[in-house]
């Protein structure tokens, strides 16, 4: 339910996955959120030719590993399954795709927004844009699962 | 004693390698081998304040030591999602 691959991500796959490893725990699931991000055709007003996405694997599975350990904690009996893609990405190609699967549907909501908000914050992963007229990394946050200020974050946002 | 140093993304294309053997003196912290990676590529300078790492694929702090045959990775500011 935590991986990095090159190959195209399914939604559909990954909620089945989910959905199994709850559906006799606990409550049972009564409700699955996903979430897939969408490589755009424009950035910053620049017309976007395809990604190409990095990451450092072994970490980036702890790091998702680690994300769920801390919707649990919030969300007790929540499950979550985080896939990324890495290589080459055309405009709507999914980079990332997650699940989140809980007894209800306002938690289930909650822990999906959770888990893109701290891989936006975490997760070793790199986005290179190519555009028309050049090409950029991206460099968001300085990963550090240890600060406690940007996890508190991540959940404010989640239960917004 | 001989670590491996791991770079990704920019900082990768900066110093022109994904990986580099590097020969640090003991005792080492990840920061005594950042240092010895900038002399082996000094374009990665600039990212000093920007850095996250990582000790065996596990998150670390500067001042955690170093041992022979280490895989210490250096991360730039992440842009996953």
């Amino acid at each position: 339910m935590f991986s990095v691959t090159s190959a195209p991500l399914s939604v559909e796959a990954l909620t089945t996955q989910v959905e199994a490893s709850v559906r006799t725990r606990g409550e049972g699931c009564g409700a699955v959120a996903s979430f897939a991000g969408l490589v755009r055709a424009t950035h910053q007003g620049r017309a976007v030719r395809y990604l190409e996405y990095e990451a450092f694997e072994a970490l980036a599975i702890t790091v998702f590993r680690q994300i769920q350990a801390e919707a649990a904690e919030r969300w007790p009996g929540a499950a979550l399954g985080i896939v990324h893609r890495v290589g080459r990405l055309g405009i709507g190609e999914a980079s990332i795709v997650i699940v989140a699967a809980t007894a209800h549907r306002a938690e289930a909501f909650q822990v999906c927004r959770y888990a893109i908000e701290r891989v936006k914050q975490v997760a070793p992963v790199w986005k290179h844009e190519f555009f028309e007229d050049g090409e950029a990394w991206v460099e968001g946050a300085i990963a550090d699962p240890a600060d406690e200020a940007a996890r508190t974050r991540a959940l404010e946002i989640a239960c917004a | 004693m001989r670590v491996t140093v791991r770079l990704f993304a920019r900082l990768r294309e900066l110093a022109g390698a994904s990986t580099l053997v590097l020969e640090v003196a003991e005792p080492a912290t990840v920061a005594t081998v950042w240092h010895a990676a900038t002399i082996a590529a000094p374009s990665l300078v600039p990212y000093e304040r920007a850095l996250s790492c990582a000790v065996n694929a596990s998150f670390s702090r500067m001042s955690h030591p170093v041992s022979e045959g280490d895989d210490v990775a250096f991360l730039p500011p992440v842009s996953g999602g």
